[in-house]
């Protein structure tokens, strides 16, 4: 916590800079508010909206929760299996890059078609986008182990899995949080995309809501509301990170 | 009794001829150091006896049983100290037990503060000296239940001083358990100082061309490096391994 304070200042220097300069430069040139809203404006209207805001908020966030977690988990799943069996990395592992260049605002509505409105399109569409790096960051990681580590388990007599879990999925574990921090933050974009089809609620909804009525000011509040949530999951999952990778903190130049 | 017999194992690679022939007895509490020139084929013997490879023709005796190609018959050092950097060196310790199936902490607590590294039980490897790595490296393959030690060139990394320490430091918790050890090395004084028999390997492919019961007193005493029987020996290796290499 002291470091995010000492280090974190300079950021939030920046960012509040930003908005004193976005806040002058409309009252002096006149830009109209449905052009482009004042800070000022953003934060009295998403002040305002509150209550209205919270429902959307809570239901983006129980969305992408849900997809992370689902996502990641197949994603290591995925990983594990490719690792471990080289027969399905030679042939799977060229689908899953594929799986990746499909767009999703084109997948979307495919899925809605095929699954309805429901949660399942949506949790299909968030996993899609939170698997994929997971799986590459857990492959790189099992595959760096090095080779004396490894050397020495087998001439100690572990068998294969007591390999993998004892030396490769530890040592693999920084890796794989560098690909749930990228996956986290991408289930919020996932979950607001999945919402644009068509949902009850949710920060998409209320983005479409917005723009469709031109209240470019609720445009804004969602932008904002979406990167503080991907803020927020990126340093929970840093903050699980420094619990579980205690050692890789202390110096890894021990073998 | 004899505990390990390798027994006539050739081994070759790709037509290569690594070991030629190679027959080896340690007797159950010996201490027996191979030396040999560099890619002479000692780490093959090693992955041979370790069961990560199994030797073309021959045989590797364990207490009576066949070996060959079995993984886990012998406990390791390797030459770098291969500790898992997430795991304390308690843990690290207790690895070779584990992977074995029964854990034992109160022994290797005790073995870590007779090895003097009380104060690092619940230290990472990052925070500990080469040495002291190796140490705990050392506890881990005494802590193993196997009977067999193999120490391959386990302090050629280390600097001279450090390695004199750790030398004796071997010494004296060896004299204390009397397991079996085979050491690879390249070290003249290394092996004269810590064993009981030397065997002189020759170039590949890698035969025994000497061997040597050197019978200095233990425990060793201080200066022995310094003694003209000491030197006496030292020359009659060197001429050997000289030999060996041509």
């Amino acid at each position: 916590m002291k470091t995010f304070f000492s280090k974190g200042w300079r950021s939030l220097l920046v960012l509040l800079l930003l908005f004193i300069a976005w806040e002058l430069i409309i009252k002096i040139m006149g830009i109209p508010e449905w052009l482009l809203p004042a800070p000022s404006k953003i934060f009295t209207e998403a002040f305002i909206n509150w209550s209205d805001l919270t429902v959307h908020l809570l239901s983006t966030v129980n969305l992408s929760v849900t997809g992370f977690i689902i996502g990641t988990c197949i994603g290591l799943l995925t990983a594990v299996l490719l690792y471990l069996i080289p027969f399905l990395k030679e042939s799977l592992y060229p689908l899953l890059i594929l799986s990746q260049n499909i767009p999703t605002i084109v997948l979307a509505p495919l899925l809605v078609i095929w699954f309805g409105f429901g949660m399942l399109p949506k949790i299909i569409v968030i996993t899609l986008v939170c698997f994929f790096p997971v799986t590459v960051a857990a492959l790189d990681g099992f595959k760096q182990t090095p080779t004396e580590l490894k050397h020495y388990l087998y001439m100690a007599g572990a068998t294969k899995r007591q390999i993998f879990w004892k030396l490769e999925f530890p040592y693999a574990l920084p890796s794989i949080f560098s690909g749930v921090k990228i996956s986290a933050t991408y289930s919020v974009m996932g979950a607001v995309i999945s919402e644009w089809l068509g949902a009850k609620a949710g920060i998409g909804v209320y983005m479409t809501l917005a723009s469709s009525s031109f209240r470019t000011d609720r445009v804004f509040v969602a932008i904002f509301a979406i990167m503080i949530l991907s803020l927020l999951f990126f340093a929970i999952i840093r903050m699980l990170e420094r619990l579980v990778v205690r050692w890789h903190d202390q110096g890894d130049d021990s073998i | 009794m004899t505990l390990l017999t390798i027994h006539n194992i050739s081994k070759q690679f790709s037509g290569v001829h690594v070991i030629d022939h190679l027959s080896l007895d340690v007797q159950e509490g010996e201490f027996v150091s191979i030396l040999g020139p560099s890619g002479s084929g000692k780490s093959t013997l090693f992955h041979l006896i370790g069961g990560i490879l199994s030797p073309d023709e021959g045989m590797i005796e364990l207490n009576g049983k066949e070996i060959n190609g079995q993984r886990g018959s012998i406990s390791y050092m390797p030459q770098s100290p291969s500790l898992l950097p997430w795991r304390t060196v308690l843990q690290n310790v207790l690895l070779g037990q584990e992977l074995q199936g029964k854990k034992d902490k109160e022994v290797a607590i005790r073995m870590i503060e007779k090895a003097g590294l009380s104060d690092y039980t619940h230290a990472y490897p990052s925070q500990l000296s080469g040495g002291m790595k190796q140490r705990v490296s050392f506890i881990r393959a005494l802590l193993c239940p196997q009977r067999v030690i193999c120490l391959d060139e386990p302090f050629s990394a280390l600097d001279e001083l450090t390695r004199l320490d750790m030398q004796k430091w071997l010494l004296s918790i060896w004299e204390v358990h009397k397991r079996t050890i085979l050491f690879v090395t390249h070290n003249i004084d290394e092996a004269l100082y810590l064993s009981d028999r030397i065997i002189v390997l020759s170039e590949k492919p890698a035969t025994i061309t000497a061997e040597f019961t050197p019978q200095f007193s233990r425990p060793r005493k201080d200066g022995l490096l310094l003694t003209e029987e000491f030197l006496e020996w030292k020359r009659k290796i060197y001429y050997a391994l000289n030999s060996a290499g041509k």
